[in-house]
């Protein structure tokens, strides 16, 4: 007959042995995460066991918004009709105009043969909260794939692009923010139509323009777009404009800070633009891309 | 357990739903929509070790590394990096949990600040390793707050086990 020890003393195993177990689980999903991107599954269904979390977390900014806006006089409202109004009727003869351009630059086209432009369709979402990782930067939005969200749709706001979608649940989707480390765009001057890399800032909130020569056509204050060679942003929306530029001789490259010109703590809305049909599918664009940096870990961007 | 108490006190039994709830309020408070705010004091780790120390029996290294998945997701960060860091911080407050009684609460609360900096020198090191740059020092603010938001957690997380049934001054319960 097996002693039994009584159940008070039953403790199962060691707390050794249970934290190497742990341990070696969550280094399992870290690299499974990081190098393969084989957790999404997992990623989902903790997900939408998360997601009650947060939308509770969220109830007292919710809150204070809404105490917020009925709180804001009406004066301030009347103020900002009347202004709102004048610029709708200074905007009209341009939206007029705009009208027959479309309408004859459609014919042009059809002329020419081009293939036509899909417009591009835009799903409106709303800023959750910003990410609290310290490590990267990234906001959710409350619309999902039950929305039509998928991975790599570039993200503006109305005055510039803010970034890019990294990641799609079914009811909220990641947004990595341009000054994130890792991101980068593509970008035009607008002034002389320059092409350049911009990548997320050392700095917190700014960008850098990466390996662009000293001698480079680039000034101050220059107003930068996406020049959309990369089929994943649309072309002429504003990112950013630039801070500071440091030429020094010793190097080949200049040393350029970019403010970007949307920004996220500012309003909550934000248009999820989905990338036009006729892109070609950037994984594929991207593999021989990647093969002289081997040794980088390869990150994917869809 | 408590054998600092001023009177000398027995503590009623602690709850399970009343853990359970401080430990989804810390949670919730981490999912808060910090702006991007550096510094901002990990209270669920706090509130683990809290419920680690007294309660190891209830709470263990199984439910640390629960919860930090679920902070995984709910931060979009590295899948099982909270996961891995508030499993160490949980064996590490196991560790200590016999002894650390016997220390006054801000004495305890060095112990825990050392707890809470190993944790997120952990995470430092894992995201580093997995290509993240350096958030700079206020990254590690948190666990000073922490640490000296320990007495006041501890009071108020002993607090139910305290509310005795029936009073009687002469009793120590």
């Amino acid at each position: 007959m097996e002693h039994q020890p009584p159940p008070f003393f039953n403790r199962g195993p060691a707390p050794l042995v249970r934290v190497t177990f742990f341990v070696s689980l969550a280094i399992l999903l870290m690299v499974l995460d990081a190098r393969f991107r084989y957790a999404e599954n997992v990623r989902q269904v903790v997900a939408l066991a998360a997601y009650p979390i947060q939308r509770v977390a969220m109830a007292p900014v919710d809150l204070f918004h809404s105490v917020a806006n009925y709180f804001a006089s009406t004066a301030a409202l009347q103020e900002e009709n009347t202004a709102l109004r004048t610029k709708q009727l200074r905007a009209a003869p341009e939206l007029l105009r705009l009208e027959s351009l479309q309408e004859e630059n459609r014919q042009l086209r059809r002329l020419l043969d081009a293939q036509e432009r899909l417009p591009s369709k835009s799903v409106f979402a709303e800023i959750l909260y910003a990410g609290r990782d310290p490590f990267s930067r990234k906001v959710v939005i409350d619309k999902g794939s039950t929305n039509g969200i998928l991975a790599g749709q570039p993200v503006i706001d109305d005055v510039g692009v803010i970034g890019q979608v990294t990641r799609v649940y079914l009811l909220m989707s990641e947004v990595t923010l341009l000054s994130d480390k890792d991101q980068a765009i593509p970008l035009q001057v607008q002034r002389n139509g320059l092409r350049a890399v911009a990548y997320g800032g050392v700095e917190g909130g700014m960008l850098d323009l990466r390996f662009m020569a000293a001698n480079a056509d680039i000034r101050n204050g220059d107003t930068l777009v996406t020049s959309g060679i990369d089929g994943t942003y649309p072309p002429g929306l504003p990112v950013a404009t630039v801070a500071r530029i440091e030429r020094d001789a010793a190097y080949a490259f200049a040393k350029i800070s970019l403010t970007p010109t949307a920004g996220t703590d500012r309003y909550r809305e934000v248009l999820v633009l989905s990338s036009e049909a006729k892109a070609p599918p950037p994984a594929e664009a991207e593999k021989p891309a990647q093969k002289p940096s081997r040794s980088k870990r390869p990150r994917k961007r869809e | 357990m408590e054998l600092r108490e001023q009177p000398q006190r027995i503590l009623l039994p602690a709850k399970v739903s009343f853990i359970a709830l401080t430990l989804a309020l810390a949670l919730l408070f981490n999912l808060l929509p910090w702006r991007n705010i550096a510094g901002v004091p990990d209270l669920t780790a706090a509130v683990l070790a809290f419920w680690c120390i007294h309660q190891p029996r209830r709470v263990g290294i199984g439910i640390a590394w629960t919860l930090g998945l679920l902070l995984d997701v709910g931060n979009g960060a590295l899948l099982g990096q909270h996961a891995l860091s508030y499993a160490v911080l949980a064996f590490l407050a196991l560790a200590v949990h016999r002894r650390i009684h016997w220390f006054p609460l801000w004495q305890q609360a060095l112990h825990l600040l050392l707890l809470l900096l190993l944790t997120q020198l952990l995470t430092l090191v894992i995201r580093i390793a997995a290509g993240a740059g350096f958030p700079g020092w206020i990254y590690f603010a948190g666990s000073f707050i922490c640490a000296a938001l320990w007495p006041v957690l501890s009071f108020l997380l002993l607090l139910p086990q305290r509310q005795a049934e029936m009073m009687d001054e002469n009793r120590p319960i």
